[in-house]
């Protein structure tokens, strides 16, 4: 038995644990002994791998792999590079926090953290697996608790959002399951471990003729894509994430929207070098649409979901837009963004969850001067909405710096234009976001039930103070995480690279 | 006469001698239901159907055999399957405790069962058949007695109607059957299935009757599985017919009829040409099924009309294993029936307790049934995900299997368009999801308990949808066995041609 197994094992005797567990104690009991082993483990994993790494240059580290069934060539296989390691430890983060946030849930506490580990067990499973198959298998799994998750203990229209974040989803993944059915037999590499589909006959060329290569890329990174919030299938998100409850927010902008960008790279993009050189550039130019549309959707937004939402679209435009630049620096970038999004996002709807939570409204115009009613939150607040919008000092600003620099060094006047267009976004970002902190931290309160309200309770602090700490230390030590993405997407990049005869630049 | 040969029908003997004991007792039992009569009744089909099972799981290692100068044929992949069928049948007694517990049921219990192994017995000939006539005689084995199963509320007017459509279907269906049938014979001269493949493959060139002849037997075994655009019977049916009935009928009716099918086609119609005609039939069929039963799954409210529309589309994708006739698609198409046997029945057995602790039968009565019972909705819930091919349950590993076969036998489309529709089928799906959870519900159906029968077939059920694709231990025992065009030798197809295998290899 593999370590990294481990991941998924947590979550299993959770839900167990959640099983037999008779009363609120005993689920908090096990939601916070397990988030907390899993937190463990990831920085654990963080650590040794960093001293690994140096030692040994294989693409994975830590493999491991089991027959499961072998007429179709399927293992469950396990392994991870430096992408995998951040995302597991930004998962950790968020569903240790995600915990201490839904504290106070009611009601069905305990069905509730059923479906949330479960699906906490469907994204570390995806990030471990390094087979097709389990990969996509977990990445189901992540989908389907979604549903019950916002349809129960949702609000708003909440039956209206989780039918359509749900279908969504899985319309994508219906395009998913086919790119993969035709990477599999298109190759015929007879495997479904991606290392060795991308070591077939030498990397690039993997692909047999007139294997379709152009069409399952498309479905791969549309399937994936829908999932990272691309432009135009990203109309599920606002809708999802304004109705979810707070934490069911934070892991779904945090992490499992992550799930979309980092398939887009590991399996779309490594797997279909010559695809992606070709056809790279649709799916750029929709990321920019991503990137400057949902900046400018969530500048015209009254509902601080609904803000934070477009905010998120943006943001993880930013992500898939980086990975299309197919270069190490703005690739690096990406990752980069996936892992400071992913914190401050979750901060963002942890702080939001709070804030309504106490105020019951989350419009903006009927919330004003929450600075002195909660100053601890409205501080919070104000950290976040600075990371957003990229802050020096905090996560966002390494991540974007990173992205645009890199973007801007690839040549020719397409992508220059398109980076010139993304880097609007920043100011927009600061526009929605200065004016927001403005109107409903530092406004004059009117409301008289709103001056008797009171600052965060202990859970509350605990799960705001961690993620503002994380947010904080990748933007001020960001070097050691960045080194080891940079290990794990050079292979990557390398691969892409050796296709770039195919590479297709429409102006 | 050389009597080994009986050994081959192991499964029918077995399964005979459990009808004999059956019928026996039967006299025996006291017809007074106040004494216990019911336990026992329950008990001692289900115990010897589980015995008959579990001999005739044993000794699958066993080569391939015929008997009666090859009308009957034996290969493992069959006892696979009739160990499928017989243990979706020992669920359905399970769950039909409490229904046949009923003042009016209790004197006709007996009748149940031994009205259903005929059945069963029908399907096993079937199965096993290598010969038209013997096919013939099975199939009707199976269908008359599933008439009088239909009508066994024989007083409640929906349960006769639904007998008398599902019977005249029947007939009309084996009449269309007969035609083809005779339509074959007339062009080879035989009706061994082994003899019509030589003859087909041996002769030159494109004969339009014998083309005639194998799309009237697909339209006839197309009644049977219920597919577009033979499924008119279906909803009214599985409506009128008792919960119970409806479960049996729509798994292992219909998963018989799709394995003989399968292995018919491979057998005597697999020469070059005809497959590519079946193949052309069977695109259409698999994608009107799966689109029209799901668009109308949609608008339905009573549970029983619905999962007649989700099992017309579960047999859409079933179908889907037969393109090419692939040995892969065999393993998917056996594994998917296993695992929707298990998943439907699970949700059948739930809709029968709660019909008969409540009567709610609607999707609307099902409204906040998670308040009043918590464990059935949960259930309920596995189980519809894992038809709408969820995972980590077995829906998933099936769905992903089949549609597998089909991309590899290169119907890259058709793949898509099913893959589609499995996105519709969420949403119906998830329409009863939606409704024990989340609607608002004030009255819901009272709280019960469940009585230890449904409990032991529900139990059985949720064990099978949550480890048969985990441990993919059925999958790789299946995958052992299974043959098709592309493979014959994988395991002789039948003794006579065992030499093939030499060959092959």
């Amino acid at each position: 038995m593999n370590f990294l197994s481990i991941f998924v094992l947590i979550p299993l005797l959770m839900l167990f644990g959640l099983w037999v567990a008779r009363n609120l104690n005993q689920v908090r009991g096990v939601m916070v002994a397990g988030s907390t082993a899993l937190l463990a483990l990831a920085v654990y994993l963080t650590y040794i791998f960093i001293a690994d790494r140096q030692t040994c240059d294989d693409p994975m580290l830590y493999t491991a792999s089991f027959d499961w069934f072998p007429a179709l060539n399927i293992k469950y296989s396990v392994g991870v590079d430096g992408i995998s390691v951040a995302m597991l430890l930004l998962s950790a983060i968020i569903v240790f926090t995600g915990t201490f946030a839904s504290w106070q849930l009611k009601p069905l506490t305990k069905e509730y953290f059923l479906w949330f580990t479960l699906l906490s067990m469907g994204v570390f499973g995806f990030f471990i697996s390094v087979d097709m198959f389990a990969m996509f298998m977990f990445y189901e799994i992540a989908l389907i608790p979604m549903y019950l998750l916002i349809g129960v203990w949702g609000s708003g229209k909440k039956e209206y959002s989780a039918m359509k974040l749900t279908l969504m989803l899985m319309g994508g993944s219906a395009f998913l399951m086919c790119g993969i059915f035709g990477i599999y037999y298109g190759t015929g590499a007879a495997t479904m471990n991606i290392i060795d589909i991308a070591n077939h006959t030498g990397g690039a060329h993997a692909f047999e003729s007139g294997s379709l290569q152009n069409l399952w890329f498309v479905f791969t990174f549309a399937g994936f894509g829908v999932l990272g919030a691309m432009f135009p299938f990203h109309t599920w998100s606002p809708d999802g994430h304004a109705s979810a409850p707070t934490a069911v927010s934070m892991l779904h902008a945090g992490v499992l929207m992550k799930l979309g960008g980092y398939g887009c790279f590991r399996i779309a993009m490594y797997l279909m070098p010559e695809a992606a050189n070709e056809l790279g550039w649709i799916f750029l130019i929709l990321t920019g649409i991503s990137v400057v549309y949902g900046a400018f959707s969530a500048c015209v937004q009254t509902d601080l979901k609904y803000i934070n939402a477009y905010s998120s679209v943006s943001h993880c435009g930013l992500v898939l837009f980086a990975i299309l630049m197919m270069n190490q620096v703005a690739c690096t970038g990406a990752i980069l963004q996936m892992l400071s999004h992913g914190l401050m996002t979750a901060l963002f709807f942890a702080l939001i969850g709070m804030i309504y939570g106490r105020t019951h409204t989350r419009d903006v115009r009927e919330l004003a001067g929450l600075m002195r009613i909660m100053p601890f939150l409205a501080v919070c607040y104000v950290i976040a909405g600075l990371a957003n919008l990229g802050l020096p000092g905090l996560s966002g600003f390494v991540a974007e710096m990173t992205i645009f620099v890199g973007s801007f060094s690839n040549e020719g006047a397409f992508y220059t234009t398109l980076t010139i267009i993304a880097c609007t976004s920043i100011v927009i970002t600061a526009v929605y976001i200065l004016r927001l902190v403005g109107k409903i931290l530092y406004g004059v309160c009117t409301n008289e039930h709103h001056l008797a309200l009171t600052d965060a309770t202990w859970d509350e602090r605990f799960s705001v103070v961690c993620l503002i700490l994380s947010v904080a230390g990748l933007g001020l030590a960001p070097w050691w995480v960045s080194d080891m993405i940079g290990t794990g997407v050079s292979p990557i990049i390398t691969v892409i690279d050796s296709a770039k005869e195919f590479l297709y630049v429409p102006f | 006469m050389d009597y080994s040969q009986f050994l081959n029908m192991q499964a029918e003997l077995s399964l005979l001698a459990v009808i004999v004991i059956l019928f026996v007792a039967d006299l025996f039992m006291c017809p007074d239901g106040k004494n216990g009569k019911g336990v026992y009744n329950t008990c001692l089909p289900v115990v010897l159907l589980t015995v008959h099972t579990l001999l005739n799981l044993c000794p699958l290692c066993h080569e391939a055999g015929e008997a009666f100068g090859g009308m009957y044929q034996h290969t493992p992949m069959m006892s696979i399957v009739k160990s499928i069928l017989s243990i979706g049948t020992v669920i359905t007694f399970l769950m039909a405790h409490k229904w046949l517990s009923r003042e009016e049921n209790l004197v006709k219990q007996g009748e149940f069962y031994l009205i259903t192994l005929f059945t069963l017995l029908g399907m096993y000939f079937m199965i096993s058949s290598g010969h038209f006539l013997m096919f013939f005689i099975g199939l009707e084995t199976a269908s008359i007695p599933m008439a009088a199963t239909v009508a066994f509320d024989k007083n409640r007017y929906e349960s006769a109607e639904a007998s008398a459509k599902f019977i005249l279907l029947a007939l009309f269906s084996a009449a269309l059957l007969l035609f083809g049938i005779s339509l074959i014979y007339g062009v080879t001269g035989t009706l061994y299935f082994d003899g019509i493949g030589q003859a087909v493959s041996n002769c030159e060139g494109f004969n339009p009757v014998m083309l005639l002849g194998m799309l009237l037997f697909i339209t006839g075994m197309g009644f049977k599985i219920s597919l577009v655009p033979f499924h008119l019977w279906t909803a009214d049916t599985y409506q009128g017919a008792p919960t119970v009935v409806t479960g049996y009928l729509s798994v292992i009716s219909k998963g018989s009829a799709a394995f003989v099918l399968f292995t018919v086609l491979i057998k005597a119609f697999g020469a070059e040409g005809l497959v590519q005609a079946w193949d052309q039939a069977f695109l259409w069929i698999i994608i009107a099924s799966i689109t029209i039963a799901n668009l109308f799954a949609i608008r339905q409210n009573n549970l029983k009309r619905f999962m007649a529309f989700s099992a017309i589309s579960q047999a859409g994708y079933l179908v889907l294993g037969l393109m090419d006739g692939t040995a892969q698609g065999m393993t998917s198409l056996v594994f998917y029936l296993l695992v929707y046997m298990v998943a439907n029945l699970g949700a059948f057995a739930v809709i029968t307790v709660v019909e008969e602790n409540t009567g709610g039968i609607t999707i609307d009565s099902y409204n906040g049934l998670y308040k009043s019972n918590p464990k059935l909705s949960f259930l309920m819930t596995l189980c519809l995900f894992s038809l709408a091919g969820i995972p980590p349950f077995a829906g998933f590993f099936s769905k992903f299997f089949i549609f597998m076969a089909a991309f590899n036998a290169g119907w890259h489309w058709l793949v898509l368009i099913a893959l589609i529709n499995t996105v519709i089928s969420l949403y119906y799906y998830l329409l009863i999801v939606k409704a024990m959870y989340i609607i608002p519900n004030d009255n819901p159906l009272p709280g019960f308990k469940v009585d230890c029968y449904s409990r032991t077939a529900l139990f059985l059920c949720v064990a099978g949808v949550v480890f048969l694709g985990i441990c993919g231990i059925a999958y790789n025992f299946i995958d052992g066995f299974a043959y098709g065009l592309d493979n014959v030798a994988k395991c002789c197809m039948d003794a006579v041609d065992c030499c093939c295998s030499q060959s092959c290899h």
